[in-house]
């Protein structure tokens, strides 16, 4: 993409300790996690972060516990300051600004949502919502307005006056998330969201973020070690391993060339009928002059670009000598054989096994 | 011939003991001994220890024990005119606060202060129980003519208790912030906290004259400050840190932070240290009635001084009924913060 991207972290180093700086010269110099650790006793937290996050577009950082996805997201908003690297921010290193300017970013630019959703007990659930707002010193009627609005939006009109321990889970994470949305923030950091949830409320949630974003095309982060959260909800995927990334791209193109041992283990149990698109699997037509190249073949029908194989499977009713076209609106863009089909449904074997 | 005699000589300080030795007046129990002249110490001990009076008796150089005693006093009055000029003004509107709300509570006629103070229990507490149950010892005091003592008594704690919690609030949020000041203040508060309570009073009268009410007015604050504090300052660091990392995400100022989620997650300990500072007040009330405190405390000293036995005890049993009264009270207000922050 040739956009610039709306935040963008260039070789971010984070090492834990007490003379961090200091010890940047010997990972500089090559050293891994347990060797600074075994002679240094630094734990080295990110390595050489390089990550483009574009507008209106959600980012997942994936990683198992340990990997650092939960450092990573806290040095967007400086929570947790880097030992070396930029986070730019349209533009701007993050880094660099003053106290009063870090405040006035976290106020206007980015809102945060929390794994223990971390509102504040003794408040109601609306003014937990107008929380940012009140720090920007809004008036209580603008400010409560828009929360209700927000509020309403997520699902939990009539609950404004409760408390949030009167609440499930799932619903106090919709107040973090209206909380979020009334900051009118451009940026949402969504710190393992929904790992508290049950798996039932949790696609909910999922669905209701995808919903939401569909209508505010806002620049999401969000951190999962759960890969099927991840490869629902992501348009760009970077995974971590040890404070490193190992992979980042599209989902698809991920699933279907894991780039090491590593991931290839992890997109091994994932189910990829209902993962993978035709769009990933088909044989796409180059230009459209190939197009007359369809015309003399015979198709058992159309599917749509972005169907997923799950209930493409379906339609076949397992019949694997069918012959589809891909169309992309009311234009063929390709043609998809059933047995390609099949065959991406096997997952690599991991190359070390 | 003193038991050490033979270690300064061996030693060749003989010449340095002897060289214008102190000359201390006698005690009484050298005279004692100076009486029986040349009879064998019956309590004489084979290896005495090294003490400083036993190794005085073998070298003049060497201070006795009661020179030490005297020395302390010695400095502390020595420090006293700078310390009075210091403290005096500071702690002048201790003594105002103290008199003007005992002349407050001695002046208003009973079928004012009882109602009112009756209301001010339900304000705090919202509790049937706990209102009925003051009004009811009030009453009672008042029917064994204690009432008049119990207010004095009552409004020593009120201002005592309302300057501790001013003091002591501030406190506890500074310890929380600097970890540097909670370690020294840590050994300061144990100190306070365990002193005898009589041990408060001594310094204090040397400072200020018996007749002034500050004098008892510090005595309780110091010792009745610490609860506060130190469940400040654990309130204030219990706060999840999920929240605050929240409060530090939407932008919070320090300020915004203190006010709009520490303090208020940190109320119910605050409240809790709030009821200990309330008890403890009462309890060194009854003691600061040795320095001139009015009240009940008066009563039972009296019964102690005069073995009247039956005035002790009804004084006693009022001063129960008012710590049972403070910390229903208290307690139920603490309870009612709780509900609210826990809902």
């Amino acid at each position: 993409m040739t956009t610039t991207p709306k935040v963008s972290l260039r070789g971010l180093y984070k090492i834990f300790g007490p003379r961090d700086k200091e010890m940047m010269q010997h990972v500089a110099a090559g050293m891994g996690k347990p060797e600074l650790l075994e002679m240094h006793r630094h734990v080295l937290g990110l390595q050489n972060i390089n990550v483009d996050m574009q507008a209106g577009e959600i980012t997942v950082v994936m990683g198992l516990s340990g990997s650092g996805k939960s450092t990573l997201i806290r040095h967007l908003n400086r929570l947790i300051e880097p030992t070396a690297g930029e986070i730019l921010l349209d533009g701007v290193d993050v880094t660099a600004l003053s106290p009063a300017d870090l405040r006035k970013m976290r106020q206007e630019k980015m809102s945060m949502v929390f794994q223990k959703f971390a509102l504040l007990p003794h408040r109601t659930v609306l003014q937990n919502a107008a929380m940012a707002l009140e720090v920007q010193n809004v008036d209580t009627a603008t400010r409560e307005a828009e929360a209700m609005k927000w509020l309403h939006r997520v699902g939990l009109k009539g609950y404004e006056n409760r408390f949030p321990s009167q609440l499930s889970g799932g619903m106090q994470q919709r107040v973090g998330i209206a909380r979020a949305l009334t900051s009118n923030s451009d940026i949402m950091l969504m710190d393992e969201a929904f790992s508290a949830l049950d798996p039932l409320i949790r696609t909910d949630m999922q669905n209701l973020l995808l919903e939401l974003q569909k209508e505010l095309q806002k620049t999401i982060v969000f951190i999962t070690h759960d890969l099927d959260e991840a490869l629902k909800i992501a348009d760009h995927l970077v995974i971590l391993k040890d404070g490193a990334v190992v992979q980042q791209g599209e989902p698809q193109g991920i699933l279907l060339n894991p780039a090491d041992p590593y991931i290839e283990d992890f997109v091994s149990d994932i189910n990829r009928a209902r993962v993978l698109r035709v769009k990933s699997v088909m044989t796409p037509l180059h230009d459209p002059s190939m197009l007359d190249k369809l015309k003399g073949k015979t198709f058992a029908g159309d599917v749509a670009i972005l169907e997923n194989l799950e209930s493409l499977i379906a339609r076949s009713e397992g019949d694997t000598s069918l012959h589809y076209r891909v169309m992309d609106g009311d234009t063929p863009v390709g043609e998809l054989h059933m047995r390609d089909l099949v065959k991406a449904l096997v997952p690599r074997v991991s190359s070390t096994a | 011939m003193a038991f050490y005699d033979g270690l300064f000589d061996a030693l060749g300080l003989r010449d340095w003991c002897d060289q214008d030795a102190v000359v201390a007046p006698m005690s009484m129990a050298d005279l004692l001994k100076a009486n029986q002249a040349d009879a064998i110490d019956p309590n004489a001990e084979a290896f005495p220890f090294p003490s400083l009076d036993e190794l005085h008796t073998a070298c003049g150089k060497i201070s006795q024990t009661r020179d030490f005693t005297t020395g302390i006093e010695d400095s502390f009055l020595a420090a006293r005119a700078g310390l009075k000029t210091v403290l005096d003004p500071i702690t002048q509107p201790l003594s105002l606060a103290l008199d003007s709300t005992l002349y407050v509570f001695e002046t208003t006629p009973w079928w004012i202060i009882v109602p009112l103070l009756v209301a001010f229990a339900w304000f705090v507490s919202r509790s049937k129980w706990v209102t009925a149950f003051v009004a009811g010892s009030f009453l009672f005091l008042g029917a064994i003519d204690h009432l008049h003592v119990a207010l004095q008594t009552l409004s020593i704690i009120f201002v005592c208790t309302g300057i501790s919690v001013l003091l002591g609030v501030p406190t506890g949020i500074a310890m929380s912030k600097s970890n540097l000041l909670q370690k020294s203040m840590v050994p300061i508060l144990d100190l306070l906290q365990t002193l005898p309570t009589f041990v408060y009073l001594i310094p204090l009268i040397f400072l200020f004259s018996v007749t002034e009410s500050k004098l008892y007015g510090i005595a309780i604050i110091l010792y009745a400050i610490v609860p506060v504090i130190r469940l400040t300052d654990l309130g204030i660091r219990l706060v999840d840190k999920d929240v605050l990392e929240a409060a530090d995400a939407y932008g919070m100022s320090a300020s915004q932070r203190m006010t709009k989620v520490e303090l208020p997650l940190a109320l119910p300990n605050i409240m809790a240290g709030v009821n200990q500072t309330i008890m403890m007040s009462l309890a060194m009330v009854v003691i600061a009635s040795l320095v001139s405190a009015p009240g009940l405390g008066v009563l039972v000293l009296r019964g102690i001084r005069n073995l009247e036995l039956g005035v002790g005890l009804v004084a006693g049993f009022g001063i129960v009924l008012l710590a049972v009264i403070l910390d229903r009270t208290s307690k139920a207000a603490l309870s009612r913060v709780d509900k609210a922050s826990k809902q």
